[in-house]
């Protein structure tokens, strides 16, 4: 019989499996901003400091540029790191090092040296903290080559994917939801490590496929809920993984259904959802019934004031009216 | 608070042009009433509404096409909010008409099941988003998905076609009967029956009536059609989705012949549990109004079996073609004086050929040979069917 898990947190979740990496690999160590002393900006390294010292558990100076070049230095020396950045928007100063070096190393070396770097980061809106704290700016990492990017939506992958992107030999962004840190699940107490490489069909329908990620997929499934009420059946693609694109799963359930909608907390403009929906239309063009359609963040930078950037984020509502219209063929 | 779509007014239907209103926002309606006038392939036909109420939102305004299951306009109880009729909803309809005209709307998935199928998309009606072809239109049109029950919106016609009610409801013939003899493998039983005894008790029932209230021979057919269903409940069905959809109500469809040209099968509800007199009003009623172009939503509501006799018309037979989904037709031909063995003798009686065509998918030739006998038998025994009960 299979042991039922018991409760945790999505924050939870992400410190089992930094927990569970340290105790591994002792080649493993944590770096980053608040990381320490102060736990984390969103607690997820609480009492790591203490169960490891500072050895292993580093606060940085505030200074992106500075702590993700040295581990890039550190994953280049035979370490393997995981830095934290505190945000997606603080990681622009380190783009530089993210970009020109550690996912170019491999090529620029003549295939000599790898960067097995792993780059932990909160992404997404819809907290309050404005349009310096809130972009998901993970579609924009996507367009990297040389790097992976993957977006961990359930526990399971929370507590799954670090492993896999530790033993990665290439560096590996994995951008964690903001907004799901407080959210509660079961995990089963045996749970471990989860492939990096696929998406995955997280609710099977024949109607349309919906594609969303990272805080979207849960209101993808709200959606799909709320839907199946009036006789529609959605199917749901957890998309997971950025980049690569695994779009065999895509592609073969949009190839079922004929319809495909996309959900994105990116802006719409040169999106990863822009980058889906291209692959649909180039691959599976002949299996659609209707055009690709998206929902995305509004394009401006992310409001503070509630409503507004309530508005300005694709919502269950919005998922729920364009199923409709497609759907049922409304104008 | 309650939405008033537009009716489905038989499997064919997709799709109807709002012509008039007869009532406005702020009309009180009861149930029967007729609230609209509304032009579909088989002509115009008045809309009845189903329940009492104030109508508080008129949707769609007069000239409009749109598609079954559209809501036309919203009755409210009585202290239904009044809203404005909303205009914008003829904007995206022009739009479509205008992109109409200039090629064909369809989806790649359909366009490419057409090629594999064998369908020409300019046949094929479109369900989508204005119009749009897609691919479930084209398995359809092969015949190899049933159809569509919630509809949107095909072929916006140009303003000419829809002046033009004929070429539209030899169109919709078109369309249901290629089906029919493209998907349907038919078998035909024929047999002869003695009408001899039927007319005989019809005049006697006529004696007792005035000119106005006499009974046809036609309402004989029918009745005895409708008994001998009752013993062979397998031909009175729909064949959905590979399967035999036996139905429980029996609403024979009566093929009345146009004087314009055309056809339209009037629904007679529920023909076993109907009084001869019944049948005889709902007929005179519905073919009335049929001649006139004016028929109701409630006279063509899908019916379950057809029934068409060519008796004035004077063709001996009649080998029917089954409107889908139905799987069975039942022809007569007229009655007429023939040369027939009676009682070892040589005698001359009035006689009917009748013919059953059946889908064979659906049954086989013995259900169609018992409901031959037992229609037969009915038609011997008028007088114990007439006044109901069996």
């Amino acid at each position: 019989m299979k042991e039922r898990g018991k409760k945790i947190q999505y924050r939870e979740a992400v410190r089992q499996a930094i927990i569970e990496a340290m105790e591994k690999d002792e080649r493993v160590f944590l770096m980053g901003e608040d990381v320490g002393r102060y736990g984390g900006a969103y607690a997820v390294s609480l009492g790591l400091l203490e169960q490891f010292g500072q050895e292993r558990i580093i606060d940085t100076p505030l200074c992106e540029s500075s702590f993700v070049g040295a581990g890039i230095g550190a994953a280049l020396g035979g370490m393997r790191p995981i830095v934290e950045v505190m945000t997606v928007n603080f990681s622009l100063l380190a783009l530089d090092q993210i970009m020109n070096n550690a996912a170019t190393y491999l090529h620029m070396s003549g295939g000599q040296y790898n960067v097995p770097l792993v780059i932990r980061m909160a992404t997404g809106g819809g907290r309050q903290i404005a349009a310096q704290h809130s972009h998901s700016l993970e579609g924009m990492y996507a367009h990297i080559p040389g790097i992976k990017v993957v977006t961990p939506a359930t526990l399971q992958d929370a507590r799954g994917m670090l492993w896999t992107a530790l033993e990665d030999p290439d560096p590996v962004l994995i951008f964690e939801y903001a907004g799901l840190y407080n959210t509660e699940g079961e995990l089963s107490e045996d749970a471990g490590a989860v492939d990096i490489d696929k998406c995955k069909v997280m609710r099977s329908g024949k109607d349309i496929t919906i594609i969303a990620y990272g805080g979207t997929l849960s209101k993808a499934f709200e959606a799909a809920d709320l839907l199946s009420r009036d006789g529609i059946d959605c199917e749901v693609i957890d998309l997971r993984v950025l980049r690569p694109l695994d779009e065999d799963t895509f592609l073969s359930s949009v190839s079922k259904t004929h319809r495909a909608l996309i959900v994105d907390e990116g802006w719409r403009s040169g999106s990863i959802s822009a980058e889906i929906s291209a692959r649909i239309i180039e691959k599976a063009f002949y299996e659609l019934d209707v055009p690709v359609e998206r929902i995305c963040s509004a394009e401006v930078p992310m409001p503070y004031s509630k409503h507004m950037e309530q508005a300005a984020l694709p919502q269950v509502d919005d998922i729920v009216k364009s199923v409709r219209r497609i759907v049922n063929k409304d104008e | 608070m309650s939405e008033f779509r537009m009716p489905s007014l038989g499997a064919d239907m997709e799709k109807g042009v709002l012509v008039e209103w007869n009532y406005k926002e702020g009309d009180r309606v009861k149930k029967g009433d007729i609230i609209a006038l509304v032009e579909t392939d088989k002509g115009l036909i008045d809309i009845e509404v189903f329940e009492d109420g104030i109508i508080s939102e008129i949707r769609i305004l007069p000239g409009q096409e749109v598609p079954v299951g559209e809501v036309l306009a919203v009755i409210g109880d009585e202290a239904g909010e009044i809203k404005r009729a909303g205009s914008k909803k003829t904007e995206p309809v022009k739009k479509a008409k205008k992109q109409k005209k200039e090629r064909i709307r369809i989806s790649p998935r359909a366009r490419r099941l057409a090629e594999k199928l064998g369908v020409d998309i300019k046949t094929v009606q479109g369900s989508g988003i204005s119009g749009t072809i897609d691919g479930d239109d084209v398995e359809r049109a092969a015949g190899l998905k049933k159809p569509e029950t919630r509809r949107t919106e095909f072929a916006e016609p140009g303003e000419e076609q829809r002046t033009d009610a004929q070429n539209r409801m030899r169109k919709a013939i078109a369309a249901a009967m290629s089906l029919s003899n493209r998907e349907i493998p038919h078998y035909y039983l024929e047999s002869s029956i003695d009408m001899t005894k039927s007319l005989r008790f019809l005049e006697n029932e006529n004696r007792k009536r005035s000119i106005r209230e006499r009974f046809l021979p036609a309402l004989i057919l029918i009745k005895s059609v409708a008994h001998a269903l009752r013993d062979v409940p397998e031909l009175n069905g729909y064949w959905e989705v590979d399967q035999l959809l036996i139905k429980q109500e029996l609403n024979i469809g009566f093929s009345v012949s146009l004087r314009k040209g055309g056809l339209i099968n009037v629904s007679i509800r529920d023909a076993d549990k109907k009084k001869p007199d019944e049948i005889r009003e709902d007929l005179n009623d519905m073919i009335t109004r049929a001649r006139a172009g004016r028929i109701r939503s409630s006279d063509i509501t899908d019916s379950t079996i057809t029934l068409t006799y060519l008796g004035d018309m004077g063709a001996e037979v009649v080998y029917g073609v089954i409107y889908p989904p139905q799987v069975a037709l039942v022809g007569f031909g007229s009655i007429q004086q023939r040369v027939m063995a009676h009682d070892g003798m040589i005698a001359v009686r009035p006689s009917v050929r009748v013919t059953l065509a059946a889908d064979h998918r659906a049954t086989d030739g013995v259900s169609g040979s018992r409901f031959l006998e037992s229609l037969n038998e009915y038609l011997q025994e008028v007088e114990k069917i007439w006044t109901n009960g069996k």
